[in-house]
């Protein structure tokens, strides 16, 4: 009786597990499944490589692809610096009470409902964008990398402190035997042996910031033209998906989300297996 | 003399980018609470009905954030009650029985779960919605249920790894004693392993509701509309907080509708402040759990 009271349990925990693997490939499926129609009729290339003008009868998702790029890019450009100093000053540069509050305020942060970033994004920056630049509508890629760029700079700063954390005590103790000032422990002891978890930071930031809809979608303008410059607008992948609700649920257009829909998918599994393998090879070096 | 400067230039680069940081979202908080706090009140919530009749459902509220809150909330309830059971399980699963191989290719499986855009699981939501309506039932759309189901494949990998991270983290003297005992391998996990990573893994499932409440993208596509009043059943389009939000950003009528989107921005924030305060208090340190955000 109890034998197979703890057969039903480990059976039942398989299960579950089992069926939380098979969602994350069932996603990919679905996607594929319903996309496929598109992909037959026009090929791999017309799809990824050629303008989204629906009435001349081409579906390419190209424009929405240099979109995702250059917002989140953009967005990594503006995140990086400063996620950089935040975890400088919490890791060893301020003093361990203002470091451990900062800390906890970037972690209160990283749970600031993304809508409300757009929301403030569309009634304080865009305005300001609009006037300084005096060009176009204020909604561009500039004022979304801007907004992003705000919103992945807590996780990144949380992914670098995290990777300062699994530096070895040893390391830091020796440092300080050494009688090395907090800054000089950063610089020659911390940020050498934390690299490699700093590059997957980076890495698994660019991912959140590829997934992001809604700042892309309030803020930077939805044009399905290639943008020339960064105070155009432009739309990504994922804004793509959510403006493009066809009745018609067999039309071309509708596929195409899902061709939009593999692509994020794909990008997200590259970005996984990258930073595993990473990971990995440097478990096994060390 | 070189390295010097550099020490110094380092110094000032970081506490310059850490008031940078601070002072963009003091802005963009104070922008938010300073525009919009005078249009928190009981009249923002239940327009021009009596807020005790329309809690008793006897009244109607058609120009308030009741059946946007209320909406908020059965689908925030709805999706931890799917994901819970199965998250909780597969996270036991991960820590207790998988062989190391077993799970480095789950591991594999749920990273990428948390890596999915909330979009594409949306858009999985909705295209699952559509293929019930076509070979099943006509009544089946984008509704409730379909949403829930959604936002619960979001929140998994949350609860999966708060509970393998709880499990794995109790000490091996704790583990053993009830084995040695006599306990079963059943018994040891829910007489001892589970009540002691209790704390590690509520304070994971309410991250996740905070996680689902403020999700946008995934409901926009499934279900969620801007005006419809209370959700009638789970098969029925409903309200919701953040897509409120989102709706008035871009459709706004006139000021009056655009300072309810400013209410709704301030209640949604503090709705998820609370919650990850709560979170917080249960369990200290909070950083790894931020790293699953999916």
């Amino acid at each position: 009786m109890k034998r197979y009271r703890e057969l039903i349990a480990e059976r039942v925990f398989l299960l579950s597990a089992l069926a939380s693997s098979a969602i994350t490939v069932a996603i990919l499926v679905f996607m594929v499944f319903m996309g496929l129609p598109l992909l037959k009729q026009g090929g791999l290339y017309q799809l990824l490589l050629k303008p989204w003008a629906p009435f001349q009868g081409s579906f390419g998702i190209y424009p929405m692809i240099i979109g995702t790029g250059a917002i989140s890019l953009l967005s990594l450009l503006f995140a990086f610096p400063l996620s950089l100093g935040c975890s400088f000053l919490i890791g060893s540069i301020a003093p361990p009470s203002v470091s451990k509050w900062f800390r906890r305020l970037i972690e209160l942060m990283t749970g600031i409902p993304t809508v409300i970033y757009g929301f403030v994004g569309v009634f304080l920056l865009v305005p300001i964008v609009r006037e300084l630049f005096g060009s176009g509508s204020g909604l561009c890629i500039l004022t979304a990398a801007l907004v992003l760029g705000i919103m992945i700079t807590p996780t990144m700063t949380l992914f670098f402190c995290d990777s300062f954390d699994r530096i070895p005590k040893a390391y830091l103790d020796a440092a300080d035997a050494l009688g090395a000032s907090p800054v000089q422990k950063l610089l020659y002891v911390i940020l050498p042996a934390a690299k490699q978890g700093m590059i997957n930071g980076v890495i698994l930031s660019l991912g959140r910031a590829v997934g992001d809809t809604l700042i892309a979608l309030m803020l930077a303008g939805n044009s399905v033209r290639v943008a020339e410059s960064v105070l155009e607008p432009a739309r990504t992948l994922t804004a793509h998906i959510a403006l493009v609700i066809a009745a018609d649920y067999e039309s071309p257009e509708f596929r195409s989300i899902f061709a939009c829909g593999v692509v994020l998918y794909l990008f997200t599994m590259a970005v996984t297996f990258l930073v595993r393998y990473l990971t990995f090879s440097k478990d096994q070096t060390v | 003399m070189r390295y010097r400067s550099l020490e110094r230039l380092t110094i000032i680069f970081a506490w310059l980018t850490g008031l940078l940081l601070l002072s963009a979202v003091s802005l963009l908080l104070g922008y938010l609470f300073i525009k919009g706090y005078q249009s928190v009140n009981l009249t923002l919530i239940f327009g021009d009905a009596s807020p005790l009749r329309a809690i008793l459902l006897q009244e109607r509220v058609f120009n308030g954030l009741f059946p946007a809150i209320v909406g908020t909330l059965i689908l925030v309830l709805l999706s931890v009650f799917w994901a819970i059971p199965i998250g909780m399980a597969t996270g036991i699963y991960l820590a207790e029985y998988a062989s190391p191989r077993a799970k480095r290719v789950l591991d594999a499986f749920f990273d990428v779960l948390s890596g999915i855009p909330s979009i594409v699981i949306g858009l999985f939501g909705f295209a699952f919605a559509v293929f019930l309506h076509k070979h099943y039932s006509d009544r089946i759309g984008p509704c409730l249920l379909i949403s829930s189901i959604a936002l619960s494949f979001l929140v998994l990998p949350y609860i999966i790894r708060t509970t393998q991270a709880s499990l794995e983290g109790i000490p091996r003297e704790t583990r053993l004693t009830a084995l040695a005992l006599g306990a079963t391998k059943f018994q040891n996990i829910f007489l001892v392993l589970i009540p002691r990573s209790l704390t590690g893994i509520m304070s994971g499932i309410i991250l996740a509701i905070g996680r689902c409440a403020e999700d946008t993208a995934v409901i926009m596509l499934t279900g969620a509309v801007a005006s419809t009043g209370l959700p009638r059943s789970l098969f029925a389009q409903y309200e919701a907080l953040p897509f409120y939000i989102y709706y008035i950003s871009s459709q706004y009528a006139d000021r009056a509708e655009l300072m309810q989107g400013y209410g709704a921005s301030i209640i949604l924030i503090l709705l998820c402040a609370v919650l990850f305060s709560v979170a917080y208090g249960i369990r200290k340190g909070l950083t790894h759990f931020a790293l699953y955000r999916p």
